[in-house]
């Protein structure tokens, strides 16, 4: 019998999020990344909190940004290599749906847990509170961006030598809008100006991601498994 | 009428017109290379706040509109190549990237040059030059994973998807960097707006943007020729036409 569309994506997504909680210490390595990469910008620049609080939207953003892009390697990798990629493939369902599903189970793990320490980490640079609304809510529609982005990459490298270094050639480039747009609307938010500007044009570029992304991803992943 | 089309698809053919086309592409650019050069150098009135430093718009926007044009070509070429399933588009795509990378360099190069006089830096964090930069890299990142592929039409098809997925989203990296620096803006910086410009001083750079244009068109021509020789390296047609030669 053929599930359908709601089933199928259900269940990659449960298969996807109970083998990661298998392997939980992987899943807190980007976590990890991202507070030790914050804690970077104060050792080099300077302990004061008044320098810090200036840069505080693009410290929390680049730390984001990298740490996606660091945990994309696991995104394909392990199903590419042993096979279950090929079997989806060949599977007759909806390949660029099934890869939406497995983004959103990366984008839970990956991008969530760095969504909800962000006020944490912006409170540890001066970030005010006020700002903290506008800090998740622009790291929520971010990385979901980001996570689609570079699953394009991740399923265009996967099958490539040394794929890391070219993953993040292929994809820094092109999450650079998201960004501009993410550390601009916390930036305007800590100046208590409205910040709805930057984050319906997130929202906006999530929407087309969502919608084209899955289509490119299947494509690349195609290519990818054939060999 | 599209018989001549369909031959292109076809590798000896398209060699064969390649090589035919070519100097009609070259020596006119030449020609208009040299007469905009000496009408943009020695005919053209020096701009009365830039003085001569303004020159070197001559070599810079053509650079500049052409490493995006060759961008959009790739991406279209690359499209073609991948609904279509035609070999020769992704030779030619493959053929654009390091044509388009060059000229962005050379964009970046003098508009650096002219930064200098002009702004007191040879950086500086404008919008125009920042988003050509971030065109360099995704032409590096277009290559670099070209050349990570062993299998030329893996390669090929790879490359395709990025590229395509590259042109949706440089329009969205143009205006966010443009929005970007309007907020960000330090000290206030104008670009000579073209319609200022009289026109002693522009039809030398339409001259020198049409020799660019067939410049590209004449090395495409090469590059795409050598594409083909590398892909059919191994067929009869190849072995017979050089034996003949």
């Amino acid at each position: 019998m053929q599930p359908g569309v709601g089933s199928l994506m259900g269940l990659v997504l449960a298969r996807d999020l109970r083998l990661a909680f298998r392997h939980w210490d992987q899943v807190i390595q980007p976590l990890v990344f991202f507070v030790i990469v914050t804690t970077l910008f104060p050792l080099a620049i300077s302990p004061s909190l008044d320098e810090l609080r200036g840069i505080a939207p693009g410290i929390v953003w680049v730390a984001a940004m990298l740490a996606s892009l660091l945990a994309l390697e696991s995104l394909f990798r392990p199903d590419v290599d042993d096979g279950t990629m090929e079997q989806w493939t060949l599977s007759g369902q909806p390949l660029s749906l099934m890869l939406l599903a497995k983004t959103l189970a990366h984008w839970l793990l990956a991008g969530l847990p760095l969504v909800i320490m962000a006020p944490l980490v912006g409170y540890a640079l001066g970030m005010p509170e006020s700002a903290w609304p506008v800090l998740v809510g622009s790291l929520a529609l971010g990385t979901g961006c980001l996570s689609v982005l570079g699953g394009i990459g991740a399923a265009l490298t996967v099958s490539v030598r040394r794929g890391s270094v070219l993953l993040a050639l292929l994809v820094l480039p092109l999450e650079m809008p998201i960004l501009i747009f993410g550390a601009r609307a916390v930036d305007l938010a800590m100046h208590g100006e409205s910040a709805t500007g930057p984050l319906n044009l997130l929202a906006a570029m999530l929407l087309l991601f969502i919608s084209l992304g899955p289509v490119a991803m299947a494509a690349a992943m195609r290519i990818s498994v054939e060999s | 009428m599209w018989l001549w089309f369909y031959q292109l698809a076809s590798p000896p053919h398209a060699y064969r017109l390649l090589g035919l086309w070519r100097p009609w592409l070259l020596w006119p650019a030449i020609a208009l290379m040299v007469i905009g050069v000496y009408g943009g150098l020695v005919m053209a009135p020096a701009d009365y706040q830039q003085k001569d430093a303004f020159r070197i718009i001559y070599v810079h926007v053509p650079s500049a509109s052409l490493s995006l044009m060759v961008y959009v070509m790739m991406a279209v070429a690359a499209a073609i190549g991948l609904i279509w399933r035609m070999k020769l588009a992704h030779a030619v795509a493959a053929s654009c990237a390091p044509l388009g990378a060059w000229f962005t360099v050379l964009a970046l190069v003098t508009g650096s040059i002219w930064g200098k006089p002009m702004w007191g830096t040879w950086w500086e964090w404008d919008p125009r030059l920042t988003s050509e930069l971030i065109l360099l890299f995704l032409y590096l990142g277009y290559m670099a994973l070209r050349a990570s592929f062993d299998d030329i039409q893996r390669a090929d098809r790879a490359s395709a998807i990025l590229a395509i997925v590259g042109v949706v989203n440089v329009p969205i990296v143009k205006y966010s960097v443009e929005w970007w620096n309007s907020l960000h803006q330090g000290p206030s910086i104008s670009v000579t707006s073209k319609s200022a410009i009289a026109g002693s001083m522009v039809w030398p750079l339409l001259v020198l943007l049409l020799a660019f244009v067939l410049y590209f068109g004449a090395i495409l021509c090469n590059r795409v020729r050598g594409e083909i020789l590398l892909r059919e390296r191994n067929t009869a047609w190849l072995a017979e036409s050089s034996l003949k030669s």
